[in-house]
């Protein structure tokens, strides 16, 4: 018999604005010592369903209209509060998204560690405690002792993942419910985490039901994976059979949209158009304190006509590289030059001829676009102010720039907040197009997107790319998204140029330790 | 958190200087001298008034004097009340005022979380309406029209309790101090409603229900804390603005406080009195909110362990 | 490239703005539209009465004295004989006038300095708040009373010292919106399109930061009433011959146990007006909050 058998669950929310189904007549299973995993993009109810289980969906809005769960013979669905208050955190334990803000910042760690065995009676503080400090060693933090005694603050995001991992366990679940416990993470904390989920799984003989939208992450780790769509399971199976033979459509989308590392072929060689020499760009934080070293001592050219793909992991100063090159943060030291002009030395107005070619994609959609303009307005900024369009001209220049990144032009007196996040970007990305620019920096064009959505808009860069003939920088964490688009990479870590390289030879045969540890890290290997 | 107290401290003591020279002048350019007004008195007379009060020097001596005798804790003489110094009206009106504060304060604390806390346990329902509409009408109903409609309603109509004085019959403090504290609940629940829907959406007490904590404990051991900070920080303005109500109230109520006095002195133009009143009163009002900052602060364990080094 | 994906927007038709989505959203709240429409009505009653008051401001009747409210005198007269009714909106006029205009200092104040702190930032904007700093740790109620006391009481002075008092939160709030703005995105895109801060600052900034600036002054509005009658209660703001409803609560309060009605019907107006702006202000305070409406 399944450790936990899930059957016709559906869930709806109800708001003002009418019902929404969430989950449709969901059937899955966790087996006793076997991780399942359910993927999903954002609104699929993969999320909604685990948390259905426990009664941790407010109700209302939310409201469960049908389905069972058994878990050890009895169903979930069917207890009341206080039967699933005594399942949480003894039974079944949770790890959550984000390690920043699931950690109580006004409490001791240990305090938190010891919460669960004190509310469920099964030990005493002194026990408590000791079962805390070993558990705690056991998932990797250093000074178990001492950690019991600091906030959450004084810790790393994979360190507090850590911990939110000892929480869960403390009390020895038999199931263990992760949803998405490594997408906030860094690449190879992501892969240390992941290990260490496995490793526990294994060694304490639990099941886990591992929620992630990332279909390489599981394929690592999981027994048997669920694919949700729309609120609906259209897939499952064991991992070689949804890899191999995949039946339903979206599900081979997904895994087309798994980023091949199949990397561009080009060994022209080709004229420098803009170069970087040793570029620093540092932070004061507080007076008296040292700067912050975002960018310390990087000389990198970037040649006409190619991708150059910059790697690195949060903090690395990938992002201010790119900022610093179009003089949108101020640099410290160094200089930099396009096309022979020294972009530091410019004045008001030359900066502003130069600007037109030179241009940048944000990474969140959300943002980079200004909430109270429509697409027009939006896009009819650039063209007016670097008269490239006169008003006459301007409604086809428009057109046929919506044109360009797939949008339909009905929709140019939209506003942002009317639009996915997938539209949003292209709407950014038509902006930034609309200059005609030689030179793009493209910061992490992709991560706050769903994994089709992100091959979409890695194939309309492609596409715009030869179209507009484009110099790009493109700025990413995502190692297989640079792979796939880039012509040389480089590696960037805590401010510094690791590495940099042809593609192929960079993830072939890299020559920088980091390097190598980065690539060990991405998730995938065994599925690819 | 020694360094973070005595930076704050340094940064009152420009306030306090500004507010002991701003008041000196404002007070001394005031049209008309203090006796002035007075029924004929002989220059002779005004003259001998004028050097007892150093008026007769010029200003920027009276001013280096004053200063000179406010920093041995001596705010002077007063004008309306020969033979009396400043100090000792204010020191007999302190406690008086220091206990009606206290009380209201309490009222209001005690009102205002408990409505606040217990409203945003059940956002948008009857739960959370009503104390949230009784909050509202706490906002708009000022003290000096709450005051004499309590002393309408149950001084005068339902004869229960006192309606003036301080301590000399049984149940005179109870008006004022409701009076006082009335409009502090009223923000207070709207504050500490806001903070602990805040707290209440984070992750963190999303975790503290996965591990089973029953909804009370969730909401005392794991939302107070957070939930609470800007009820605390709250706590020294509301203290400048209790000290302000009390102006107000003491008057309605005929209590022989700091404020009556203050008032008084406004209408009576005695000068040294509301020169020394103001001081007085700025500098425990910076004090305050002195105090609420440091708990403030203090609560939030990453700040206290930013000024930790310092220590 | 496919356009599929926009199967949801279903006509070409114009866009919804914000703007237009918060005033949906504000329409459906009713304690904020009653709010609204009491307080316009305030506002032309207020506006229209030397027309409409049903007697002179000055007219007394002695002979008449403190009569409760009747068909002649629909909410009574003072010991003097005088309507109720007619001083109450004369008081009205001078009450919302000091609400209105002395915000409307604040507002000019506040949001200049706090866009300039907030845009330059630097040097410039520590220097700036700090002296924000400073005056927010004044007591500042008990020096306009000070300085009602020691230069007389005008009106003038009181719109003045009122609005120097409410311009410090009106700076912080406009320095932190321009702050938070200016490293959204959006603006980082502008500049990095080239266009000058002139350009940013009206076309990205200000929009973006109207919602809070509107909210607050409707917030402000009542605090500025609320202070004004205090001061007026206690004799040192408004004084006669000119009337608000702080004096006339004032007078009430003197003589309630005989004549209740003298408390109660200013009492009513002010705590109604003030109701209304508040419920407007969370109102506005609801539908106007952007992030509510991101997703």
């Amino acid at each position: 018999m399944s450790l936990l058998n899930v059957t016709d669950l559906s869930v709806s929310f109800v708001t003002r604005n009418g019902t929404t189904q969430a989950v449709q007549g969901v059937n899955f299973s966790v087996e006793r010592n076997s991780i399942t995993a359910i993927i999903g993009e954002s609104g699929s109810g993969k999320s909604v369903s685990c948390y259905a289980l426990l009664g941790l969906i407010p109700q209302p809005p939310g409201r469960i209209d049908s389905g069972s769960a058994e878990f050890n013979g009895r169903d979930l669905l069917a207890m009341s509060e206080r039967e699933l208050r005594g399942i949480r955190g003894s039974d079944i334990a949770m790890i959550f998204q984000d390690p920043m803000t699931c950690l109580n910042p006004y409490m001791r760690i240990g305090e938190q560690l010891i919460e669960p065995l004190l509310v469920h009676g099964v030990a005493d503080k002194e026990t408590a405690k000791q079962r805390a400090i070993d558990l705690l060693d056991e998932v990797g933090i250093q000074n178990a002792e001492t950690a019991m005694m600091a906030y959450p603050f004084e810790f790393s995001g994979g360190m507090r993942q850590r911990v939110m991992i000892a929480m869960a366990l403390i009390a020895e679940p038999k199931l263990l419910i992760a949803d998405e416990p490594t997408t906030a993470l860094d690449v190879t904390i992501q892969a240390q985490i992941l290990r260490l989920i496995a490793s526990l799984q294994e060694k304490r003989d639990i099941g886990v039901l591992f929620i992630s939208h990332d279909l390489a992450v599981v394929s690592d780790i999981a027994d048997h994976i669920v694919v949700m769509e729309k609120g609906l399971v259209v897939e499952q199976g064991a991992p070689a059979k949804i890899f191999t033979d995949a039946e339903h459509p979206y599900t081979q989308k997904l895994l087309a949209a798994i980023p091949s590392g199949k990397a561009p072929e080009s060994d022209e060689v080709r004229e420098p158009l803009i170069t970087a020499s040793n570029l620093k760009t540092y932070f004061q934080t507080q007076s008296g304190n040292e700067p912050v070293k975002a960018v310390d001592d990087v000389s990198l050219e970037i040649k006409r006509g190619e991708v150059l793909g910059l790697v690195g992991e949060s903090g690395s100063g990938k992002s201010t590289f790119g900022r610093s090159l179009l003089r949108l943060t101020p640099i410290t030291d160094g200089n930099v030059t396009f096309d022979g002009i020294d972009v530091g030395a410019l004045g008001r107005n030359d900066l502003k001829v130069l600007r037109r070619r030179m241009q940048m994609i944000f990474q969140d959609p959300y943002a980079s676009l200004n909430p109270r303009m429509t697409v027009y307005d939006t896009l009819a900024e650039p063209l007016l102010l670097h008269n490239i369009a006169t008003r006459s001209t301007l409604d086809a220049a428009i057109k046929s720039l919506m044109n360009d990144v797939g949008l339909a032009s009905a929709f140019a007196k939209k506003y942002p907040h009317e639009f996915s996040g997938g539209q949003r970007q292209r709407i950014a990305i038509g902006r930034a197009l609309a200059t005609k620019p030689e030179f793009i920096v493209a910061d992490e064009p992709v991560s706050a997107l769903d994994v089709t959505i992100q091959a979409q808009i890695l194939d309309l860069l492609k596409d715009l790319k030869d179209e507009y003939g484009l110099t790009m920088l493109f700025v990413s964490h995502d190692l297989a998204v640079v792979r796939q688009i880039a012509d040389r990479v480089a590696v960037l870590y805590r401010g510094k140029l690791e590495e940099v390289g042809n593609t192929a030879s960079v993830f072939d045969t890299p020559t920088s330790d980091y390097t190598q540890r980065l690539l060990a890290a991405i998730p995938g290997k065994s599925a690819a | 958190m020694i360094r973070f107290i005595l930076w704050r401290l340094l940064q009152a003591i420009p306030v306090i200087f500004i507010v002991i020279t701003a008041t000196f002048f404002l007070v001394r350019s005031a049209p008309g001298g203090p006796f002035d007004s007075e029924k004929a008195v002989l220059p002779e007379v005004k003259r001998a008034l004028e050097a007892q009060y150093k008026l007769d020097l010029p200003l920027h001596e009276q001013y280096v004097a004053y200063l000179t005798d406010l920093s041995q804790g001596d705010l002077g003489p007063s004008f309306k009340y020969p033979g009396r110094s400043v100090n000792e009206i204010l020191g007999s009106g302190l406690p008086v005022t220091a206990e009606l504060g206290l009380y209201a304060l309490s009222f209001a604390l005690f009102i205002g979380v408990l409505a606040g806390v217990f409203a945003a346990l059940k956002p948008n329902t009857r739960q959370d309406y009503i104390p949230m509409g009784l909050a509202m009408i706490g906002i708009c109903m000022p003290s000096f029209l709450l005051g004499p409609l309590l002393v309408l309603v149950f001084g005068i109509y339902l004869d229960w309790l006192p309606i003036a004085g301080w301590g000399d019959l049984p149940g005179d403090k109870i008006l004022p101090s409701i009076t006082l504290g009335s409009a502090y609940a009223a923000y207070i629940a709207r504050l500490s409603r806001a903070g602990m829907l805040e707290i209440l959406s984070q992750d963190y007490i999303r975790t503290a229900r996965a591990k089973g904590l029953p909804e009370w404990q969730v909401v005392t051991q794991h939302a107070l804390r957070g939930g609470l900070i800007p009820v605390i920080a709250f706590l020294g303005p509301a203290f400048a603005g209790l000290l302000a109500g009390s102006f107000v109230v003491e008057t309605i109520f005929q209590i022989p406080g700091l404020g009556r006095f203050y008032v008084q002195a406004a209408f009576n133009r005695d000068y040294t009195m509301i020169l020394g009143t103001t001081v007085f009163l700025s500098t425990l009002i910076v004090f305050f909110n002195l105090i609420s900052d440091v708990i403030a602060a203090w609560l939030n364990p990453r700040l206290r362990a930013q000024f930790k080094g310092g220590a | 490239m496919s356009t599929d994906q926009m199967a949801h927007l279903t006509d070409a038709e114009d866009g919804a703005s914000l703007w237009h989505d918060a005033w949906l959203r504000l329409r459906k709240n009713r304690a904020a539209v009653t709010g609204g429409a009491i307080l316009l009505v305030m506002v032309v009653l207020a506006i229209l009465t030397p027309w409409i008051a049903p007697y002179g401001y000055e007219a007394q009747n002695l002979d008449l004295g403190a009569t409760p409210p009747s068909a002649a005198h629909w909410l009574g007269t003072d010991i003097f004989g005088r309507d109720l009714l007619t001083q109450i909106l004369y008081g009205g006029r001078i009450s919302l006038a000091v609400g209105f205009i002395a915000t409307a200092v604040a507002l000019v104040i506040g949001v200049t300095w706090g866009a300039i702190a907030g845009y330059v930032g630097g040097r410039v904007d520590s220097v700036m708040m700090r002296f924000v700093d400073i005056l927010y740790a004044l007591p500042f109620m008990i020096f306009i009373i000070l300085l009602m006391v020691v230069f007389g009481r005008n009106i003038l002075l009181l719109f003045l010292a009122i609005g120097a008092v409410e311009w410090l939160t009106m700076a912080r709030i406009m320095r932190t919106q321009v702050q938070s703005l200016r490293q959204q995105e959006f603006v980082e895109a502008a500049v990095s399109l080239g266009l000058s801060p002139f350009a940013i600052i009206f076309k990205h900034i200000i929009p973006n930061a109207l919602g809070p600036i509107i909210v607050y002054t409707t917030l402000t509005i009542p605090s500025v009433m609320l202070l004004e009658a205090f001061l007026s209660f206690l004799g040192l703001g408004i004084q006669p011959p000119q009337t608000s409803w702080g004096l006339l609560i004032s007078y009430g309060a003197e003589t309630m146990e005989e004549y209740p009605w003298l408390l109660i019907f200013p009492g009513m107006a002010l705590t109604v007006t003030l109701f209304s702006l508040n419920f407007l202000g969370d109102g506005l305070r609801d539908a106007l909050d952007v992030r509510g409406s991101k997703d």
